[in-house]
């Protein structure tokens, strides 16, 4: 119990540590390098506390997929030289303690809902998907991922193919002077248009250079 | 001190959201950055999902945080791309210049 809080105050402070940089640090690439520090830290919380495979996607979608997406547009962009200026800018620096004060009042919610859910007392008792023993979390997600939750499953693979048509759509744009293919000429054509018969006289061969 | 419960990940969640927050609110920088405070709160979220999924036992908070996940990337991706069109077409995403819409 005691090495199961010494690893959680670890992961943690190491997990917050790195959130504060990520929107503190001065350089672009720095922010994404601590954001990757912070989805390792907190799949390996979830890893400890029982969600592997939860931990282990978290890893391929966000440090594998996510993370290297930032870090390739903030390279390609080259605003990485571009100063964080929290305060430094003046003419626009008035809305600093009104955010500052709403996200304290955030904060401060978020804890007394915290304190407060305790004391509703049937809650840990609504349980309607209940955990098997003797399965392996990735087993028993998939038990119920394939089966109850299908229609969704699917659906999110179509926000994916969205997603992935739109980013496609967004960044394309025309070149001139780009030779592209056309699948629209390559398709229509016809044998006619490529082959042309030719029936040569005995004894006076044929022109090629037609 | 060293009984570490629910109430522990929530906290350590609400933490998280909060700094996400601050970093949307208090940035001066590029929207790159504010891309990055928004997937830290939809971390924030996930931990809360799964630590709640933990402790009462039910797995539906685990297939949840997968759609979040799948949600999060999806909007990375089209974000992104709007940054790079947006660079493309004016040359620079520092949030003080962005004022094409005279919001």
């Amino acid at each position: 119990m005691v090495a199961h809080a010494i690893f959680f105050y670890f992961f943690s402070i190491i997990a917050i540590i790195s959130a504060i940089m990520v929107t503190a640090s001065r350089n672009t690439v720095h922010s994404v390098f601590f954001l990757i520090l912070d989805f390792i830290s907190i799949s390996c919380l979830f890893i400890m506390i029982g969600a592997e495979f939860l931990g282990m996607i978290m890893l391929i979608v966000y440090v594998g997929a996510v993370a290297v997406l930032f870090l390739f547009v903030v390279m390609m962009l080259n605003v990485a030289q571009q100063k964080n200026q929290w305060f430094g800018s003046s003419k626009s620096s008035s809305h600093i303690p009104i955010g500052l004060l709403v996200s304290l009042i955030i904060f401060f919610e978020l804890i007394i809902v915290v304190g407060g859910w305790q004391y509703k007392p049937d809650l840990l008792n609504s349980s309607t998907i209940t955990v098997s023993e003797n399965i392996s979390n990735t087993h028993s997600l998939g038990n119920v991922l394939y089966t109850d939750y299908i229609h969704l499953f699917q659906i999110s693979g179509m926000i994916l193919l969205v997603a992935m048509i739109g980013a496609i759509v967004l960044t394309f744009r025309e070149r001139a002077g780009l030779k592209r293919q056309s699948y629209i000429n390559q398709i229509s054509r016809e044998r006619k248009d490529g082959i042309q018969l030719v029936d040569v006289p005995s004894k006076k061969g044929v022109k090629i250079d037609v | 001190m060293f009984e570490i419960g629910l109430g522990h990940y929530l906290t350590l969640g609400a933490v998280i959201f909060t700094i996400g927050l601050i970093g949307i609110f208090l940035n001066r920088k590029n929207v790159i950055v504010l891309l990055m405070s928004i997937e830290l709160i939809l971390l924030a979220v996930n931990i809360n999902l799964v630590s709640f999924s933990i402790f009462i036992n039910d797995l539906s908070g685990q297939i949840f945080t997968l759609f979040i996940l799948t949600v999060a990337a999806a909007e990375a991706a089209i974000g992104l791309a709007i940054i790079v069109v947006y660079f493309r077409n004016v040359g620079t995403i520092r949030v003080e210049e962005i004022d094409k819409l005279k919001g």
